[in-house]
């Protein structure tokens, strides 16, 4: 029997792709410096990191929409993945920098003298001259990238292990994970962290060895970079959802008793799917801080996490093309309404301001789409597909 | 013949109550068994111990020709050392099709690395139609288990089960819900079963028990009260007295 190719058993894959190369020609085109410059280098940045968002929200779909687990902590996973490019691009800007000025002695410095010279550069503003142990690897970007889906995917594999182990779900499950990024961000927060406490890492947009590209350019091919992985994320998870292992996923979400009977072990897949997600995830964030310039534990605030889930909900999660409307429209929706330049509302005499009223405007948006419209946006094809087949 | 599941003196305690009291049991590499008890009796603990759900105070559960200990092993192990279980309430995966759920079922390497590396073959195919075929479901593959009726869904169960090759099936109310019609392919069905492989049959239906026309545990307290066929266990004055006299 002849199987049916990939592309054609998801078709969401094609018409995400059709999509994603119509968008980045349109901005490419609309953009400073490759087009007509219609659009601001700050309008390619956020159109930028929400291609970000998008993916780091189908990694959440995976685990929430397929696996079952209301995980609260992805953006742990997405800070991360930032923190481990963040920590190259301040190193290596910091360490041409010195080096710089050093070359102005009349010794040239040693490497000693000059990771001194960095260290003071960075860990100044908390107090400190020394390099801490964890950026032992952040002069090299070969070992920083590998470090972006390492660590995240470590520490999901370990929160994991334990709490699957222990078969904690639902409620208390998605407590632990909310748990992990708030433990996460209060040890960030510290200053002898090792990774300078509430200051975070900045200056991230400026790209070493590319300071002549300019800001412009940049953006462009952070743009590009993000819907690539988009594209890639967006097909391996299709890919990963499509066959028998998808089948056990979703099976797991809807009855994993059952599942333990027909003898599959319920949680090795949870670890799988958690990891891999955990990894896209922090892919995800490591492409969104350099658009971002600056990363803060901020980021790891258990807010951050409960709005990826709200975009999910609100786009219709268990649809990998669900979880990118969802995060696109309410993200975008999001930066316009709290950005001020919405109209403000009146109501005979009472003003609303949307920068005030926007959280409850999209709280209230989950809370009905939870009751009335559990399939989200992305149930709007349904329909669609029922009014053209009657 | 040597037996293929035997459970030693077991005893099972939930907050004071002796739900297993020092039960025995063994069954056989081919044989047909029902067992039956008015509720409480440990049924249902039984089964749960057996497959893994629950782990006993003490006692032994011993599998195979090598007589290996369930009790270090989980569900999934269990189920996988060849242990089907079908629960009373049809639990099929509602929003897969017919042929995702068999497939899911059949016999294959458990592993998420092997299942990721899975692909659907000549005979993987042939051997999902085989099997709905046999359960009555061959025109239903394409459509969602949900879509089913009630009786559908439990054949889709049953032919789950199938699909795992089971050396021993634990069968949890087989006729509950099910129509005259479909008793009596069940009936058939669990009776053809039994001459390849080892099938309890947990029942209330005195009438079903009696079409399976097979040997009968009979569960009071937690422990055995008799043992014998049907007609056997019901002259017994005791059985009659806590379960049949009521």
């Amino acid at each position: 029997m002849q199987r049916t190719p990939f592309i054609l058993r998801n078709p969401s894959v094609l018409a995400l792709i059709a999509v994603l190369a119509v968008f980045t020609a349109a901005v490419t085109a609309a953009s400073a410096a490759y087009g007509t410059g219609l659009l601001p280098t700050s309008m390619i940045k956020v159109l930028g990191k929400t291609l970000c968002l998008a993916l780091a929200a189908v990694a959440m779909d995976l685990v929430w929409g397929y696996l079952g687990i209301l995980s609260l902590g992805q953006m742990a996973f997405f800070a991360l993945g930032g923190y481990m490019i963040g920590q190259w691009l301040m190193y290596a800007r910091t360490e041409s920098i010195v080096a710089a000025s050093m070359a102005a002695n009349p010794i040239p410095p040693t490497p000693a003298e000059l990771q001194e010279g960095v260290a003071g550069q960075i860990f100044g503003v908390v107090g400190s001259t020394d390099l801490p142990w964890a950026w032992t690897f952040a002069h090299s970007l070969p070992a920083q990238l590998a470090l972006v889906v390492l660590v995240p995917g470590l520490l999901a594999l370990v929160f994991g292990w334990l709490a699957f182990r222990s078969r904690v779900n639902g409620v208390y499950l998605s407590i632990l994970t909310q748990a992990m990024t708030l433990a996460l961000a209060l040890w960030l927060f510290q200053n002898d962290s090792g990774f300078r406490g509430n200051n975070g890492l900045s200056g991230l947009q400026n790209i070493p060895g590319l300071e002549d590209v300019g800001q412009a350019r940049l953006s462009v091919w952070f743009l590009w970079a993000s819907a690539l992985a988009l594209a890639v994320g967006y097909a391996l998870a299709a890919w990963l959802m499509g066959g028998k292992f998808g089948s056990v996923t979703r099976a797991i979400r809807d009855d994993e008793t059952r599942v333990r009977f027909l003898g599959y072990p319920v949680e090795g897949f949870k670890l799988a799917v958690f990891t891999i997600a955990a990894m896209i995830t922090a892919i995800a964030g490591a492409l969104y801080y350099p658009q971002a310039g600056i990363i803060n534990p901020a980021e790891l605030a258990p807010v951050a996490s409960i709005y990826l889930a709200v975009w999910v909900a609100i786009g219709g999660r268990g649809r990998l093309y669900g979880a990118v409307i969802g995060a696109v429209v309410v993200s975008l929706l999001s930066s316009w309404f709290t950005g001020g330049r919405a109209p403000d509302l009146n109501f005979a005499g009472l003003r609303m301001a949307w920068v005030d009223w926007w959280q409850v405007a999209l709280g209230l948006t989950f809370v009905l789409v939870t009751l009335f419209a559990p399939k989200g946006i992305a149930g709007l094809f349904d329909i669609l597909n029922r009014k053209a087949k009657s | 013949m040597s037996a293929l599941l035997e459970v030693r003196g077991i005893s099972k305690t939930f907050d004071g109550f002796k739900a297993i009291n020092d039960l025995s049991f063994s069954i056989g590499q081919a044989e047909l068994r029902a067992v039956i008890g008015p509720n409480g009796a440990g049924k249902t603990t039984f089964m749960d111990i057996v497959t893994g759900k629950t782990t006993p105070d003490e006692g032994e559960v011993l599998w195979g020709p090598e007589s290996r200990s369930l009790l270090k092993m989980n569900e999934a192990q269990i189920a996988r050392a060849g242990v089907g279980r079908k629960f009373q309430r049809p639990t099929v995966f509602e929003d897969q099709s017919v042929a995702d759920n068999l497939t899911m079922a059949l016999r294959a390497d458990r592993n998420p690395f092997a299942v990721l590396r899975w692909r659907p073959s000549h005979d993987s195919e042939g051997r999902v139609a085989e099997l709905a075929a046999e359960v009555g479901l061959s025109d239903q593959l394409p459509r969602k288990a949900g879509e089913l009726s009630h009786g559908q869904k439990q054949w889709l169960e049953i032919g789950m089960l199938l699909a795992q090759e089971p050396q021993l099936l634990l069968v949890d109310e087989p006729a509950a819900g099910m129509t005259l019609a479909e008793r009596e392919l069940t009936t058939t069905l669990l009776c053809r079963l039994a001459e390849t492989r080892a099938v309890v049959v947990v029942e209330h239906d005195m009438d079903f028990v009696r079409r399976l026309n097979c040997r009968v545990t009979v569960l009071h307290q937690g422990s055995v009260l008799a043992e014998g066929s049907l007609d056997h266990v019901t002259r017994n004055p005791e059985v009659i007295e806590v379960y049949l006299g009521r």
